[in-house]
């Protein structure tokens, strides 16, 4: 008697989990990566003849996620992948198609030691597709550096939204059951404590207040967090920490480095004057 | 503020402050109000043509060395009067000086102040 080797096992689960595109406008290229919703396929779309990602939904799909993939794909911003379709496969499982974003994850950028300054500014600018969604009604609720893309060129995409009842990833969920707003503002400021590591202490603040444990404590919307890190970067006092007068004229001639020096060197040029006409 | 308004105040101050400066310097300690009013024309020419240029030019290190530039014309331009006593020339005592003041002025100008309207207005979607 014979027992089926860990690969054909392996291979015949993979080839039972593929999704069945017959009379689909899609045929199957490859997968792209595994969730806790469900899979992610590279398709080919021949109807328009392009490449899209296919995600297909492992958990049974009720008519709450069904709406709420309808408010996703009104989304449209440049920060959030565009959902072009959805629907039932032949073999009843639930998918919606989305722009295959070409690029890294943000936990592989983040690998790639880039300065402080450049993982800031990226992080400024995943807030805003954040701060777009919530404006529209949209929760993220599992935002974490693996939902992140970074493209090509610098663009930076939020994905998988808002998948109704999904519990999170731990060290991205915030301790609360109910989700809003602040709940994605948690798991932000939990990126921003992942990109920054040991950061100053206003950045630090800012990360605290971010993951503050009572949500009435956080910043109340990504855009206010996005802001701080913002004032954080152009010298300015973020409103998570409040700094002593030393720190507030350290923050100030670093911001005036340009100033302070050319008034030290006038200030040389003085003394230097000064002592030569005494000779 | 518009930059030139800025300019004008900026190089005004930093001109009487600068001309002040003399004081310290007793060999022409007696000449401080001329001093004073000449470093001041000179605080108030370099702040209206860095503050005209921060209207054309928005970049703070093209306007500092625009700033530097013209401190140093106007200083050369001062400094090329002998002193009436001796008939010396402080050549380098008021080059160096001024042109660093002009490169603060030109600094000022390029980061605060109001920057020229654009002349361009909003096209609408009638367009």
């Amino acid at each position: 008697m014979s027992f089926l080797s860990d690969d054909t096992i392996a291979r015949l689960r993979d080839i039972t989990e593929q999704p069945d595109l017959t009379g689909t406008r899609y045929e199957l290229v490859r997968e792209l990566g595994r969730g806790g919703m469900g899979i992610v396929y590279e398709v080919r779309d021949h109807q328009l003849d392009r490449s899209v990602a296919m995600k297909v939904l492992t958990e049974t799909v009720d008519d709450e996620w069904r709406a709420e993939a309808k408010i996703i794909a009104a989304l449209e911003h440049p920060g959030i992948v565009p959902v072009h379709d959805a629907g039932d496969l032949p073999d009843g499982r639930f998918y919606y198609t989305m722009k295959l974003v070409r690029g890294v994850r943000l936990d592989a950028w983040a690998a790639g030691g880039h300065a402080r300054t450049e993982r800031l500014r990226l992080f400024a600018r995943v807030c805003e597709p954040v701060a777009f969604a919530h404006a529209n009604g949209v929760v993220h609720r599992d935002l974490k550096p693996e939902n992140v893309m970074v493209g090509e060129f610098g663009a930076v995409l939020v994905m998988d939204w808002g998948v109704a009842n999904i519990a999170g990833t731990p060290g991205y969920m915030p301790p609360e059951r109910s989700r809003d707003a602040r709940s994605d503002v948690y798991a932000l400021g939990a990126i921003l404590g992942f990109l920054v590591g040991d950061p100053p202490r206003p950045l630090r603040a800012i990360v605290e207040r971010a993951m503050a444990a009572d949500p009435a404590q956080r910043y109340q919307s990504a855009r206010e967090l996005g802001d701080d890190v913002l004032r954080f970067l152009d010298g300015e006092p973020v409103t998570a920490y409040r700094e002593n007068p030393l720190e507030r004229a350290g923050r100030w001639v670093g911001r005036n480095r340009v100033l302070v020096g050319l008034v030290a060197a006038y200030l040389v040029m003085r003394v230097i004057v000064f002592f030569w006409m005494r000779l | 503020m518009n930059k030139i308004l800025l300019g004008l105040i900026v190089g005004a101050v930093l001109g009487v402050i600068d001309g002040a400066t003399a004081w310290f310097t007793p060999q022409v300690r007696d000449q401080m109000l001329s001093i004073i009013i000449g470093s001041t024309f000179k605080g108030l020419v370099a702040g209206v043509a860095a503050g005209w240029y921060a209207r054309r030019v928005q970049s703070v290190p093209k306007g500092i060395v625009f700033g530097f530039a013209v401190g140093l014309v106007l200083a050369f331009a001062v400094a090329a009067m002998p002193d009436p006593k001796t008939g010396e020339h402080y050549w380098w005592q008021i080059m160096v000086p001024g042109s660093i003041l002009g490169g603060v002025i030109g600094w000022a100008t390029q980061r605060y102040g109001k920057p020229a309207p654009s002349g361009r207005s909003v096209a609408t979607a009638a367009g």
